[in-house]
């Protein structure tokens, strides 16, 4: 199967420093790929340019075939891209299940003029879009929370509520930034299953990720930034061996933090 | 929001609405109550505004200038029927809404706020400057809109101050329900998304400038009617409709209440209404004491006055 989603020479630089350099590589369907690397590396950054939220300073990204480059975030998410943030987004003026039914917003959208009458039209699809919200809290398991405010919930709920919101757009490419942050293990278990069984229905996956058990699981594939380059690439067992991908790391981690 | 919350919202209104009356020691307090009612329907537009879309504008009274004016003019010159009239400018302040919001809402926060103020600012010129059209600062006479004859000629005999507090207080009830109706769907969802953040609601294909736009456009339409309303009842309009001090009002009056709820800004709206007339007891203290009061009430309460008392009352302490 060809790639659905990828990137070609990808970089950008922000004032002097240059946060991504020349990245490239692709995602098939029902395949999981992470991208690693020590903070600062360039992750977050990569992700930013891929959805829309940055403008790449040089490289493409196709989609399905598409040049895409620097495509607004609404229309990408048309073309069926979805994305969660390592610095949580969240409707923080929503309940837990209106963040989940925003998720369908392309879907239960129609005439403002059937909303403000509220027409059976508009009626008939808020409430498809919240049966569907309702199904997604369950599957992160948040569906007794649903009626409270959003910004009552810890940190790792609404690390999953922004999975389930993200999901709700039915995407063919889900972008994940550190899902399991903030997570304890059970928790972690639980959206390591999750993103497998995403994958296995059909969807490409971009994974960042610190837990690097979770990504030499489930990673079908890994690519491996430092200093914003790829410096690294291939199967988990290759990478987790790769004297630069070690050196990378240890760098790191006298450094700062433990990455393990 | 709970969607039980338009039926709260219109079973506290409606009451409060039929029986005021009775506590009104005189005719003159149904014109108290009338205001009350247009300034109420222009905050229920700002809710949508500022509210659900977390936008602002300084600028809104230009809106109900054109309301006004063309209740006013119209008549005059194509010989249209001042209640139609209201419905065209409420066209025409639809599209310079559209027109002006398209450029304008790129801008965020007090830099939005300068150019609505602007643009408040420009119609109140135009409607001060244009005395060939406008007859200027002296304003106009507004046709007989014929509406208390036609409540006659239906058997509904009621002393001018009357009428307009009960036709005012339909108009606004029709624009609390059609804003309740919006908060729950999904226009009104996209538009808090927007409110709540712009990245997420893109990411989650919100087009943002476009429900910018509506939230724009549909408030404005909402203070057109406020000012339609203002020129038929008073069969007079001066440029002062247009005032940039009526557009800080209402944005006082909605973020006082409680720019969350309609019922928070139609609170808001009628404490803003009838304090003055209250405090012109202290005489040349009234505006000082204005001020004191809103001030302490943004301090202590900054989700504004209704969000507060109620959570008060359900003892809710967060
Ligand atoms: N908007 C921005 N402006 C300036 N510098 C940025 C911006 N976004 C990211 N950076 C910088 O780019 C580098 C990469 O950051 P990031 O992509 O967040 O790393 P990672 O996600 O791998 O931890 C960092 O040095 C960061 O400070
Ligand atoms: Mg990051």
């Amino acid at each position: 199967m060809s790639a659905l989603l990828s990137v070609e020479g990808l970089g950008i630089s922000f004032g002097g420093l240059r946060a991504v350099h020349d990245v490239s590589f692709a995602v098939k369907p029902g395949e999981i790929l992470s991208v690693i690397g020590p903070n600062g590396a360039g992750k977050t950054t990569l992700f930013n340019m891929i959805s829309g939220v940055y403008r790449p300073g040089a490289g493409r990204v196709m989609l399905n075939g598409e040049d895409v480059t620097a495509m607004r975030p609404d229309l990408l998410a048309r073309r069926g891209m979805s994305r969660t943030f390592q610095n949580l987004q969240i409707f923080q003026n929503m309940t837990v299940l209106e963040n989940a039914i925003a998720g369908f917003h392309l879907t239960e959208s129609g005439s403002l003029m059937a909303d403000l009458l509220r027409l059976p039209a508009s009626r008939a699809r808020a409430r498809t879009a919240r049966e569907g919200a309702m199904r997604l809290l369950e599957r992160v398991g948040l569906e007794r929370a649903a009626e409270t405010d959003a910004g009552n919930l810890s940190y790792g709920r609404l690390k999953r509520l922004e999975i389930a919101r993200a999901l709700a757009l039915d995407p063919k490419v889900l972008l994940l930034d550190e899902p399991a942050a903030g997570c304890n293990a059970v928790e972690t278990e639980e959206i390591d299953h999750m993103i497998a069984e995403v994958a296995a229905s059909g969807v490409a996956i971009l994974l960042v990720e610190h837990d690097m058990k979770m990504v030499m699981r489930i990673s079908s594939h890994i690519v491996v930034l430092d200093h914003g380059e790829k410096i690294a690439e291939g199967d988990p067992a290759t990478v987790s061996r790769d004297p630069k991908v070690i050196a990378a790391y240890l760098g790191a981690e006298a450094g700062e933090e433990t990455d393990a | 929001m709970r969607p039980s919350h338009k039926s709260a919202t219109l079973l506290v209104l409606i009451p409060l609405i039929l029986l005021a009356p009775v506590f009104f020691p005189s005719s003159f307090y149904y014109r108290v109550g009338a205001l009350i009612f247009i300034n109420g329907l222009a905050v229920t537009g700002m809710v949508i505004l500022i509210g659900y879309a977390g936008q602002i504008s300084l600028g809104h009274a230009g809106f109900a200038g054109i309301g006004a004016y063309s209740c006013a003019l119209m008549p005059v010159h194509w010989g249209i029927p001042p209640v139609l009239a209201a419905v065209f400018g409420a066209v025409i302040s639809a599209l310079l809404a559209w027109l002006v919001g398209r450029p304008i809402l790129r801008l965020k926060g007090y830099y939005l706020a300068v150019a609505t103020l602007g643009f408040g600012i420009l119609v109140y010129m135009v409607l001060t400057n244009e005395t060939w059209l406008t007859g200027g600062p002296d304003g106009m006479n507004v046709a007989d809109s014929g509406l208390r004859d036609l409540a006659k000629s239906l058997g509904i005999n009621m002393k001018n101050s009357e009428f307009w507090y009960w036709l005012c207080a339909i108009v606004m009830v029709a624009g609390v329900w059609l804003a309740m109706n919006l908060q729950d769907s999904p226009t009104g969802r996209a538009l808090r998304a927007v409110h709540g953040s712009e990245v997420a609601a893109r990411t989650v294909g919100v087009d943002v400038a476009r429900y910018k736009l509506q939230a724009f456009v549909i408030s404005a339409v909402y203070a057109s009617v406020a000012g339609s309303m203002v020129a038929l009842q008073n069969e007079f309009v001066t440029p002062d409709v247009s005032g940039y001090m009526h557009s800080i009002e209402w944005v006082t009056m909605t973020v006082l209440g409680g720019a969350g709820s309609v019922l928070g800004a139609i609170f808001g709206a009628a404490i803003l209404t009838l304090l003055p007339q209250v405090l012109t007891a202290f005489a040349e203290y009234e505006q000082l004491l204005l001020g004191l009061i809103m001030m302490l009430v943004m301090i202590f309460m900054p989700d504004g006055l209704l969000p507060s008392i109620m959570r008060r009352i359900r003892g809710k302490d967060e």
